[in-house]
């Protein structure tokens, strides 16, 4: 079974926030969410950098362990999944949450939070109709055989989804042709002695 | 005319086109030159910056594309709180109310509840006014209500879900975290009320110590100095007036997330909140015992007002040498209960 996850490479990532509307777009969110965000660090420095970031379908999801309700699931393909019938807005799950995903529509009195929403990788979630479906949780794009939409719109192709192993593998490939000494995002404490990548852009 | 005109045009397009060229082609050398590509490129993003985004740190130039998002990259804290409130909190907290059930229903089979010791007078002595009970009855049923929504939010999903399936637990559980988010505040509230009120009565005094020393008269014999309050009273009563206070804080923090309070906020005060309510479920299991079976006499000061003189003798013996004059008979109460209905004029309420 696939393992599905996202994967932004941020040295390629623009700041366009295509996948942000493609997003809004194929759920047809509601107001005032916004599933996928761009976040850049150092804005207008040298080291600029940006990245998407939404839901990322943890392995040992934070917002499954926490949440009171027990209504998240992790679908076969490993995307994780919640039931807006069960969630009662409590907002632990944001509290958990590494990166910020879960959002709550704040329409009720004292800034209550309504029911949780975040991105479903494009797999929809439980409902009895496909109607429904597409008005609680927005596409099934999965189900269509189709990858999530902010991926595909990705100008850069900054933004990858789709199976754990062949995401990695495409970003493998990125590291060894451009070089980069440590791998990017990681601490190679060998990085002088242990640079094959950084070798292999410079031969080739 | 005309033809020379556009001739002339046509020519100074082509000059105008060749010297561009001539530029571009320089740039594209200059580009393709990977020491000079270098220089000019944006740095690699590398373990510094990895360092950066797990320190939480934002900064000036930090921006996140959601409109009213004040969240940094990663939230390193979650997973502190995560592992703080299930491994810690849960599982300790069901040990700690579970235990002290525990304890209370051996000490009821071993010990027994205390009986008063000798006979009742019969004669009444005027101990809680309408107003009091009335608080202390509300506060009571609003805590129980919190505590099991609390305890609900917090080990339901282990029990009932499984137990009585979605529907209903769907419905439980949205009702527990309406019931426990609504009725939260206005318990907060009273309870100020009601330890403003009961304040003076509860100021430390030096017999106290004595009373604690001595276990509240479970350890050796007769019975120990008591004011209007005993030391186990004034106890439960600066509990609530510190913890409870805590919890109560706490809970107005989780329950208002229009303030803007950020997610570390929030992670903090659930922890405070979780900590304290579960300790104070625990204690409140004694109250109830005390207050109920525990005790022989106790609860009916609460119900109707009055005492007995026996009663307070054995319990409050400081109280009843102040106050043992003021004794009524129960035609007395009745009478007093008749006519003003409330019970809040009988003698007046010693300190
Ligand atoms: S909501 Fe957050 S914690 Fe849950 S799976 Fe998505 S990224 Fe992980
Ligand atoms: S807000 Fe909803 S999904 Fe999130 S932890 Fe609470 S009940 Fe679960």
């Amino acid at each position: 079974m696939a393992q599905m996850k996202f994967m932004c490479d941020a040295e390629r990532c623009i700041e366009c926030n295509g996948c942000v509307t493609a997003c809004k777009n194929a759920n047809d969110v509601e107001w005032g969410i916004q599933r996928r965000r761009v976040v850049t660090l150092n804005d207008g420095e040298a080291d600029e950098m940006s990245i998407s970031v939404a839901c990322m379908h943890c392995d040992d999801a934070p917002c499954m362990a926490v949440c009171p309700t027990d209504c998240f699931y992790k679908t076969d393909d490993g995307i994780v999944l919640h039931d807006k019938d069960l969630c009662i807005g409590c907002g632990y799950c944001l509290y958990a949450c590494p990166f910020g995903a879960p959002q709550f529509p704040q329409q009720n009195a004292f800034g209550e939070r309504g029911k949780m929403d975040k991105c479903t990788f494009c797999a929809g979630g439980p409902a009895e109709s496909k109607e429904e479906e597409y008005e609680k949780y927005g596409a099934n794009r999965i189900a269509e055989g189709k990858l999530p939409l902010c991926a595909e719109m990705c100008s850069t192709k900054a933004l990858l989804a789709g199976d754990a192993q062949e995401v990695a593998d495409i970003f493998r490939q990125r590291v060894v042709h451009r070089g980069h000494e440590d791998g990017a995002w990681s601490n190679n404490q060998r990085a002088s002695a242990d640079n094959l990548a950084y070798d292999a852009a410079r031969k080739g | 005319m005309n033809l020379i005109r556009s001739d002339l045009w046509r020519w100074l397009c082509l000059a105008l086109a060749l010297v561009a060229s001539v530029g571009f082609t320089q740039l594209a050398m200059a580009q393709a030159d990977p020491e000079r590509e270098m220089t000019t490129a944006a740095p690699a993003i590398d373990a510094d910056q990895w360092r950066q985004v797990r320190s939480g740190e934002t900064g000036a130039n930090y921006r996140d594309s959601r409109a009213d998002s004040n969240y940094n990259l990663i939230n390193a804290s979650g997973e502190t709180w995560r592992q703080l409130r299930n491994r810690w909190v849960s599982p300790y907290g069901l040990i700690v109310v579970l235990g002290m059930a525990g304890v209370i229903t051996l000490f009821y089979l071993i010990i027994g509840s205390k009986h008063l010791d000798e006979e009742r007078t019969g004669k009444k002595l005027f101990r809680w006014s309408l107003f009091i009970r009335s608080l202390h009855w509300t506060v009571a049923s609003l805590f129980i209500v919190l505590a099991l929504t609390g305890l609900n939010l917090l080990y339901g999903k282990f029990v009932f879900r499984t137990l009585f399936g979605d529907a209903f637990w769907a419905s439980m559980i949205s009702g527990s975290k309406l019931l426990h988010n609504y009725l939260g505040p206005i318990f907060g509230i009273l309870l100020v009320v009601l330890l403003l009120k009961l304040l003076k009565d509860n100021m430390p005094k030096k017999h106290d110590l004595e009373w604690f020393k001595k276990g509240g008269g479970l350890i050796g014999k007769g019975h120990v100095d008591a004011g209007f309050a005993n030391g186990g009273e004034k106890a439960w009563y600066w509990l609530l007036a510190t913890v409870g206070l805590l919890v109560i804080a706490s809970g107005f923090v989780l329950d208002f997330p229009n303030y803007g309070q950020g997610r570390d906020t929030m992670q903090w005060a659930n922890i405070i909140h979780a900590v304290g309510a579960l300790g104070l479920t625990a204690v409140s299991l004694g109250h109830i015992y005390i207050g109920t079976l525990g005790t022989e006499g106790s609860l009916e000061a609460m119900t109707t007002g009055y005492v007995d003189e026996t009663w307070a003798k054995e319990h409050h013996n400081l109280w009843y040498d102040e106050v043992k004059d003021q004794a009524l008979s129960e035609e007395e109460v009745a009478a007093q209960k008749g006519t003003k209905g409330t019970g809040d004029t009988a003698p007046s309420q010693p300190s």
